[in-house]
């Protein structure tokens, strides 16, 4: 049929096959003078983390986050050395009670208080003024701070190690195991959280009855179950992600070259699936945290918060509903310290979102 | 019953009838097999190349992973150095047997740099006496493949598309293997640059006595670096022959189309070979048409090809060619 099969013959052309015109044999020689001129020109050594730092400091909300953030933790691990009244404690003078010390204004004196000013004592001025009780608002805003701050980060911590550990061994494994932890996941999505958190801190405050002196014991059942909660129905967010992440870096050959280097598992998981979906992970957990505040105070506020006397955000918005026309200044400054604390790390993840993982950008 | 295979034993690796089906999905619980590569057989001596062409699709990445064992096979049998191949025995052949891969971009973890890419086998098989005689080990890679050794602590991002499958290459060389698959090692590279790690890919070879089988789409890069050549369609090899062999005297339809879309260098050989252009697509191998697999674009086909496959069979010193007609 015409086919021509023999319009060249490698013998006559011992050297340069006619076919190698694209690859010439004289050009088959190391360029390695070439391509090392050539690599000396390239870029200073940077690392991955050097790099999103650098970006992230170039981002003016992100570094005002920063400094904020900063700031409230400064303020909240030195105040209470500073300021000489506890968050339970009603103000006394001269060892005697005020009574007239309620409801103060922020930066006025009680009656009892003036009067020992005038005979030359010494009295701490109440930032904040004070609350009906008769205690120090300001540093019960302090320990409100401590406390939310606390709860956000534990909660987001627990997220992250369970999601973590059940998105990897998911994400991995793939198959059946994937199928069925991933139904499981479709399920714990679907449970209302706000419903299970008040039927648990119900069973629980039947159950354990926490006694002693413990911090657990002192934010009561309400926050063991917030904490429970957390751990056990908002890690699927992070699962997901997780795997998800994990599905797409298993795609890379860098995997199956470990694989062809027979390493196991565990090591291709912490050598090469992490280091590549960390950032990622970080940043959602950055953005947990103000969720997790969030829902600590609203809890609070609908009354299922921490015990009292200790205070959070959200008791202490919620104490100052009774008083909102008259004292409007004690729902102001829980709230602003909320308000702050979201703001600044919903920002700080954003920024570290966009330095680190420019993917992910919308 | 089928004869039992026996393996040679100046053979380095040996292939018999490896089969690849992956299942998908149809429905929910339905699966339907996709024949990858379906009954392949071939043998690499030690020290030598085998040149393994097709079109993209036609299994030859299957090939190359079913024989290093990432994917469990279906059916067949892989030997190495008279060992066979299987879920046991593959841990301690991996030491011996690597790959190259054809992404220079996914195939190097950008989160690491180049010294602990090279050192990653090192690491799991425990190559080193100590910190010192890893870098040394590492070092020495690096200059066996062209690097500058003081590129060691650099990330992959910053090397051009030849230096990475330089970094590949030292991976995959660093337990000192006997056997490297390389997928497309070079295709995704600018054609001056494939000329030059083709060129460090022989003088390895010289080196080391490592063997290959080298994977390409393009016979060109196939046949300067190879011994013998194995041409594949649909999951099933059609034709294999020396390497010069099968370019001066092609006898397979496909191959001969193949080497009809050849370049030539000289106007008027070109003008002398007629371009043989396939018609249609190449059909999917989850429909795969029946006998042979080529029948489809083939313009010898006749009701032989439709009802029977034809096997491969010796036309002269080891020409291998599966066709009836030809
Ligand atoms: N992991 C997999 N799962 C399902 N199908 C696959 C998988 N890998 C390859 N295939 C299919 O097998 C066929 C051969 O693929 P491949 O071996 O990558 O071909 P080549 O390397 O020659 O381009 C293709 O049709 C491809 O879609
Ligand atoms: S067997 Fe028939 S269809 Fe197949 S290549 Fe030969 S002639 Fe063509
Ligand atoms: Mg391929």
């Amino acid at each position: 049929m015409g086919i021509s099969t023999e319009p060249y013959s490698p013998d006559k052309t011992p050297k340069k096959h006619p076919l190698s015109l694209q690859l010439d044999v004289s050009k088959f020689e190391k360029a390695t003078d070439e391509e090392k001129k050539q690599a000396d020109v390239m870029s200073e050594s940077t690392s991955f983390f050097r790099d999103g730092m650098r970006r992230l400091m170039k981002n003016p909300l992100a570094v005002f986050s920063i400094i904020v953030l900063i700031a409230i933790i400064a303020t909240i691990l030195i105040a209470p050395r500073v300021v000489p009244y506890s968050y339970s404690e009603i103000i006394t003078v001269n060892g005697r009670r005020d009574k007239s010390a309620t409801n103060l204004a922020p930066f006025t004196y009680s009656k009892m208080e003036q009067q020992y000013m005038a005979q030359g004592g010494k009295v701490f001025p109440h930032i904040m003024g004070t609350d009906e009780l008769g205690r120090d608002y300001f540093i019960r805003v302090i320990y409100g701070t401590r406390i939310s701050l606390t709860v956000g980060v534990f909660a987001a911590l627990i997220v992250l190690i369970i999601g973590i550990l059940y998105g990897s061994i998911s994400g991995y494994f793939g198959g059946k195991v994937d199928l069925i932890m991933m139904r499981i996941v479709d399920v714990i999505y679907s449970l209302p959280d706000l419903l299970m958190i008040i039927l648990l801190s119900v069973v629980l405050n039947e159950i354990i009855k926490p006694t002693g002196n413990g911090l657990l014991a002192r934010l009561g059942t309400n926050m063991i179950s917030l904490f429970i909660v957390f751990g056990l129905l908002y890690w699927v967010g992070m699962a997901r992600l997780v795997r998800g992440q994990i599905l797409t870096i298993k795609q890379n050959d860098y995997v199956l070259a470990a694989r062809v280097s027979g390493a196991k598992s565990s090591h291709i998981i912490r050598k090469h699936i992490l280091p590549n979906c960390i950032s990622v992970i970080i940043i959602s957990a950055a953005l947990q945290i103000p969720s997790a505040i969030f829902t600590e105070s609203f809890l609070s506020f609908i009354g299922l918060g921490v015990k009292a006397p200790m205070p959070s955000l959200g008791s202490l918005a919620s104490a100052a509903r009774s008083g909102i026309t008259t004292y409007t200044y004690k729902l102001i400054f829980p709230s602003i310290m909320i308000a702050l604390i979201t703001l600044a790390f919903n920002l700080l993840g954003d920024g570290l979102r966009d330095a680190f993982d420019p993917k992910l950008r919308r | 019953m089928e004869e039992k295979f026996t393996p040679d034993s100046q053979y380095l690796v040996q292939a018999h009838d490896m089969k690849m089906y992956f299942p998908i999905k149809t429905g929910w619980f339905h699966s339907k097999p996709l024949k990858a590569v379906d009954g392949v057989s071939f043998d690499i001596r030690p020290g030598e190349t085998l040149g393994l062409v097709g079109e993209s699709g036609c299994g030859k990445t299957t090939v190359g992973r079913t024989l290093l064992r990432l994917y469990n096979p279906t059916g067949g049998e892989v030997y190495f150095d008279g060992k066979k191949v299987d879920a046991k025995s593959i841990g301690g052949l991996r030491k011996d047997m690597q790959m190259v891969f054809q992404d220079p971009y996914s195939s190097l973890n950008p989160r690491m740099t180049v010294e602990d890419i090279i050192g990653e086998p090192l690491d799991v098989h425990k190559l080193y006496t100590s910190r010192q005689d890893r870098r040394d080990k590492i070092l020495h890679l690096m200059e066996l493949v062209g690097l500058n050794a003081e590129h060691a602590t650099r990330y992959a991002h910053e090397f051009s598309g030849g230096q990475r499958q330089r970094i590949g290459i030292a991976r995959a060389l660093a337990t000192n293997p006997r056997f490297i698959v390389c997928d497309e090692a070079v295709s995704a590279l600018d054609v001056s640059i494939q000329a030059q790690v083709i060129n460090m890919f022989e003088d390895l070879q010289k080196q080391l006595g490592v063997a290959y089988l080298f994977i390409a789409h393009d016979l060109l890069v196939v046949h300067h670096i190879s011994k013998r050549i194995a041409v594949m369609y649909l999951g099933r090899m059609v034709e294999t022959a020396d390497s010069n062999e099968l370019n001066s005297n092609p006898i397979h339809p496909y191959t001969q189309s193949l080497l009809s879309a050849v370049p030539y260098p000289d106007p008027k050989q070109a003008k002398e070979r007629k371009r043989i252009i396939l018609e249609g697509d190449v059909p999917s191998p989850l429909n795969m048409p029946s006998g042979c697999p080529f029948r489809t674009r083939c313009r010898y086909a006749t009701d032989e090809c439709k009802a029977k496959m034809p096997p491969l069979t010796d036309r002269g010193g080891g020409h291998m060619v599966a066709c009836w007609n030809k």
